[in-house]
């Protein structure tokens, strides 16, 4: 247990205590609410970001308990999707808020004990380390392939830590884990520079050849890429379930990892890993032996599209004739604030069509572990999302990240849709190939 | 209001038969969150309804509001509560009417131009439906995004395009009203032209003291062909000040224009970052809209009058992204504040157009005279005065000195032929004030107004009429 020198506040104590200053910078000016997904669905106050600080300071103050039933339940209702981040005229950081107060709830906990140990373990199992991860995805393929596929969703790892509903939206496993320290692409034509890429956790392995599709469009633009080994799970999750201690963890290990002074940027691909590893400043801002590194590492940590964006790409993609939308991802279009980039991207890439859906950057019911936990909001935001995502009549949906990926997929396939769910990286791969195809020996 | 817990039960009890437990909020938490809107809670208080409730037909309305009159309780609306006077703060407790589910768009009539919407329908909401088909809703108060119709209505809003197309009560046709006994009225309607008492004209700006909105009729209008928006910057405000009335004498209208000062820009900045100079003393947000060769015109034109005015840079937004983050810095602007103090007291008083140089000196007195910080972010072309006195509550003594800056700026701009409130609404944080524009006859014939369809003073009460007239208006000695 870390120490602090943070005093107690009437509610709260210890560590990871939610800001006052973020709290107070909060005039309740309501600009927030309208883009607030809970409350949207809702329409009650104490669902917006407007009520849920309200509870934090009413709990801070003394005016509520922190075992109060409302407070805990806005507390988890709320998807951390920061969209009311984006537009709020103050610059309430949100995001710190509640996740400060969701640490405080886990500290404060008189969780039985086994129900916070299989927590734990199961965010450790999933999480903590990419070899256990890899062991975990390696059964389930074996067990899909041998035909027991949803016995092992609904009684395998996922129900391990609770969670037998996942099956829905377990990834489907590739074939070639990506392994950190194993592979690297040099870069293609002159080079520009190195870069470190992400592996991550269940992008390491569910979605492996969006990585690799990454390394190929930052190779052929001119950098060399290494995925580092030692790397590990970004810790994302763990923060968000308020477990800040495991999320810090994490964070150092990334930091050992990635932060080398050789890569000029730490390539993420993954929005909601790109956006916690952003924050890491703030995570381990108590952490005498971390504070600083951490504020230098979040500066080199880009995600895959806003890297092209900034660096511009050498070579006009390959074209692809299809009609696309693009899906915000929340860690991407509010705690990024990157909506530009990818849109730049796509229409970098001749004869795709790009159609706008309706609310792109309403919370699609994702948002990590959320539609595992609070699966009747989850469901209510992934239909809305699949309709405006339909309506526009493209083929592809492209996303930058994969819980939005599945969440979209899952969707679909419940309304036996055959409309595709690409990674924006997947996208621009595929077209450069085109270029290879076009042109062979290129 | 007192009541026993029993009595609390029974409503409480009652109000659940008709809305559903789930629509009823009872609980300490989940009505803590209605004890704010957007005003200051230095100044407000903190209040607490017995209860909330989310109806999503008038139909419940009515019932909502017979349960309440039963039990003598009274009965205040509530729409985003992005208010800055108070009006939706349960002041005297009793039963909250939240509008956010009746936020039904229930009819768009392109031919006739008007549309038929529930109260909770948010402002921007309204004019982002209507866009493919070529329309708009023009009222459009800074907080747009958020604010509601019934909110709009009850405090007969404004915004930066009211100077060329009016304010709130300037595009409603037509009004259905759930009266404090539970009766449905129904005023006004469709055409242009509507006989007998304007009573629509009465209940907009009424602040929910007279009944609650359930329905509105209101006017749609197409929208321009081309807007055009550019951006000065000036030594000081009173030059800036001198631009705007050069401007409008020179007979042109713009769509909007609107003043910040050096302070305003640093919160805007601060908070979200649009593009505005940090280090101009003024700038002048000026829009113009219509057919394109007339705004290319115009805009010209304005740019000279600005230019022989003493702006120092002019320019123009390129794209219709620059003015659309233009826009939003401006609009965020009150909220933005919070980067620079935890409170602000916003006092919403307007002047003659032709005084705007003499009521900025004298805001920037009192800011001296009271040692405050006072931001100021308005409507310039109609007069419409913003000042922000900012401040930290927890520091000891400082509310004294807010409020009586706040009075000296009420009575100055009064001094100066204007009014305490252009658009905000009166509600719990104006009303005192009120006594500086009318006297205890003008008080009387509204209160006998307010009498006549709110007999027991249920409707939202105490707000608007100053504190020290009685529940019915009468002047107390
Ligand atoms: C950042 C910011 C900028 C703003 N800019 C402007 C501006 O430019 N111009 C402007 O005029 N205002 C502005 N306001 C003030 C406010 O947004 C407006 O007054 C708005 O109309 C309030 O709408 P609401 O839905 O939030 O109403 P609420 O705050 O919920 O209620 C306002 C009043 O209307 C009454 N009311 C609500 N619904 C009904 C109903 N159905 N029937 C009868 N009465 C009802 C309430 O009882 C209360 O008295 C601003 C506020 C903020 C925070
Ligand atoms: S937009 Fe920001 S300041 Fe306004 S209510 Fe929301 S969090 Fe508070
Ligand atoms: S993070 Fe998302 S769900 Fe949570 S309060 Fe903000 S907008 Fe609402």
């Amino acid at each position: 247990m870390s120490t602090t020198t943070t005093q107690p506040r009437r509610g709260f104590s210890g560590p990871d205590q939610p800001p006052e200053d973020v709290m107070r910078a909060c005039v309740h000016c309501g600009f927030c609410l309208p883009v607030c997904p809970t409350y949207r669905e809702t329409h009650r106050e104490r669902s917006s970001p407007r009520g849920r600080i309200w509870l934090i300071k009413a709990v801070s103050e003394g005016e509520l308990d922190i075992s109060d039933p409302v407070f805990k339940s806005e507390m988890s209702l709320c998807l951390n999707c920061r969209a009311c981040e984006a537009v709020c005229p103050s610059g309430v950081q949100y995001g710190e808020l509640v996740e400060s107060a969701r640490a405080q709830i886990v500290q404060h906990e008189p969780q039985p004990a086994s129900a916070r140990a299989a927590k734990a373990v199961g965010m450790k199992l999933l999480l903590g380390s990419p070899r256990a991860t890899r062991a975990a995805s390696y059964g389930a393929k074996v067990y899909a392939k041998s035909g027991l596929g949803s016995a092992v969703g609904a009684t395998g790892l996922m129900s391990k830590i609770g969670l037998g509903h996942a099956e829905a939206l377990r990834p489907a496993m590739q074939d070639e884990f990506l392994v950190a320290g194993r592979e690297s692409w040099p870069a293609i034509g002159s080079r520009r520079g190195t870069v470190a890429l992400l592996a991550g956790c269940v992008m390491s392995t569910a979605f492996a050849e969006v990585h690799r599709a990454t390394a190929r469009v930052l190779a052929r633009n001119g950098f060399d890429v290494v995925v580092p080994p030692n790397q590990g799970c970004c810790g994302a999750l763990s923060v968000h379930a308020g477990e800040a201690d495991h999320g810090r963890a994490l964070a150092k290990r990334n930091i050992d990892a990635l932060g080398g002074p050789e890569f000029d940027a730490i390539i993420v691909n993954a929005a909601g890993c790109g956006a916690a590893m952003k924050e890491y400043d703030f995570l381990l801002r108590e952490d005498p032996a971390y504070a600083d590194k951490a504020a230098t590492f979040v500066e080199r940590v880009k995600d895959a599209s806003e890297f092209l964006a900034e660096a511009g790409l050498v070579e006009t993609p390959g074209a692809l004739p299809i009609t696309a939308t693009y899906q915000d991802a929340c860690h991407l279009a509010h705690a990024q604030r990157i909506t530009k980039q990818p849109r730049e991207l796509l229409r970098a890439i001749p004869e795709l069509d790009l159609v706008e859906m309706s609310e792109s950057d309403l919370c699609c019911g994702s948002a990590g572990i959320y539609n595992l936990l609070q699966t009747e909001m989850a469901g209510q935001l992934r239909e809305r999302k699949v309709d405006h995502a339909t309506a526009t009549g493209a083929a592809v949906i492209v996303s930058a990240n994969p819980g939005c990926m599945l969440q979209m997929r899952a969707g679909l396939a419940a309304r036996g849709s055959d409309v595709q769910v690409e990674h924006l990286m997947t996208i621009l791969d595929r077209a450069y190939a085109q270029v290879e195809q076009e042109t062979p020996g290129a | 209001m007192t009541i026993t817990t029993d009595q609390s039960t029974v409503v409480i009890d009652a109000l659940r038969a008709v809305l559903g437990a789930d629509y009823v909020v009872s609980d300490r938490a989940g009505l803590g969150v209605y004890e704010l809107d957007a005003s200051d809670e230095a100044i407000t208080g903190i209040h607490r309804p017995l209860a909330a409730v989310l109806p999503e037909t008038t139909e419940e309305v009515a019932e909502v509001a017979r349960i309440a009159a039963e039990h003598d309780l009274p009965l205040l609306a509530r729409g985003s509560g992005t208010g800055l006077a108070g009006g939706a703060i349960a002041t005297q407790g009793g039963v909250m009417v939240v509008t956010t589910r009746m936020n039904r768009i229930v009819e768009v009539n392109l031919i006739d131009r008007y549309a038929v919407v529930q109260p909770g329908v948010v402002n921007l909401d309204l004019s982002t439906h209507l866009a493919p088909q070529g329309f708009y809703y023009a009222p459009d108060p800074s907080s747009q995004r958020a604010c509601s119709i019934g909110g709009n209505l009850g405090n007969n809003s404004g915004g930066p395009h009211c100077l060329k197309y009016g304010v709130t009560n300037n595009h409603v046709l037509g009004l259905e009203v759930v009266l404090p006994g539970g009766e449905v009225c129904r005023f006004g309607g469709p055409s242009a032209e509507n006989p007998g008492h304007d009573l629509t004209g009465l209940i907009v700006g009424s602040e929910a003291t007279l009944g609650i909105i359930t329905s509105a009729t209101v006017r749609i209008l197409p929208l321009p062909e081309e807007k055009g928006v550019l951006l000065a910057t000036f030594e000081s405000m009173e030059t800036a000040s001198r631009a705007v009335s050069a401007t409008i004498a020179d007979g042109i209208l713009p769509s909007a224009l609107e003043m910040m000062d050096k302070v305003t820009i640093s919160a805007i900045e601060a908070g979200i970052g649009a593009g505005y100079p940090r280090d101009a003393e003024a700038v002048l947000l000026v829009e113009l809209d219509g057919p394109t060769q007339t705004v290319g015109e115009e805009r010209e034109r304005v740019a000279e009058i600005l230019s022989e005015h003493g702006a120092m840079t002019l320019s123009v937004a390129e794209t219709a992204e620059e003015a659309e983050l233009l826009w939003w810095g401006r609009k965020a602007a009150f909220g933005a504040m919070g980067r620079l103090a935890p409170n602000y007291h916003l006092t919403d008083t307007v002047v003659p157009r032709s005084k705007l140089p003499e009521a900025m000196q004298l805001v920037a007195e009192v800011a001296s005279d009271y040692d405050l910080i006072i931001a100021n972010v308005f409507h310039a072309g109609d007069g419409n005065l913003h000042p922000l006195i900012l401040f930290d509550r927890k520091e000891p003594g400082i509310m004294e000195r807010v409020l009586d800056a706040s009075s000296v700026l009420m009575q100055h701009c009064i001094d100066l032929g204007g009014a305490i409130s252009g658009e905000h609404g009166i509600g719990i944080e104006k009303n005192d004030a009120l006594t500086l524009m009318y006297s205890d006859i003008d008080f009387g014939e509204m209160a006998r107004v307010k009498r006549a369809l709110d007999p027991r003073d249920l409707a939202n009460p105490g707000k608007v009429f100053p504190s020290n007239f009685d529940r019915f208006g009468e002047p107390l000695d």
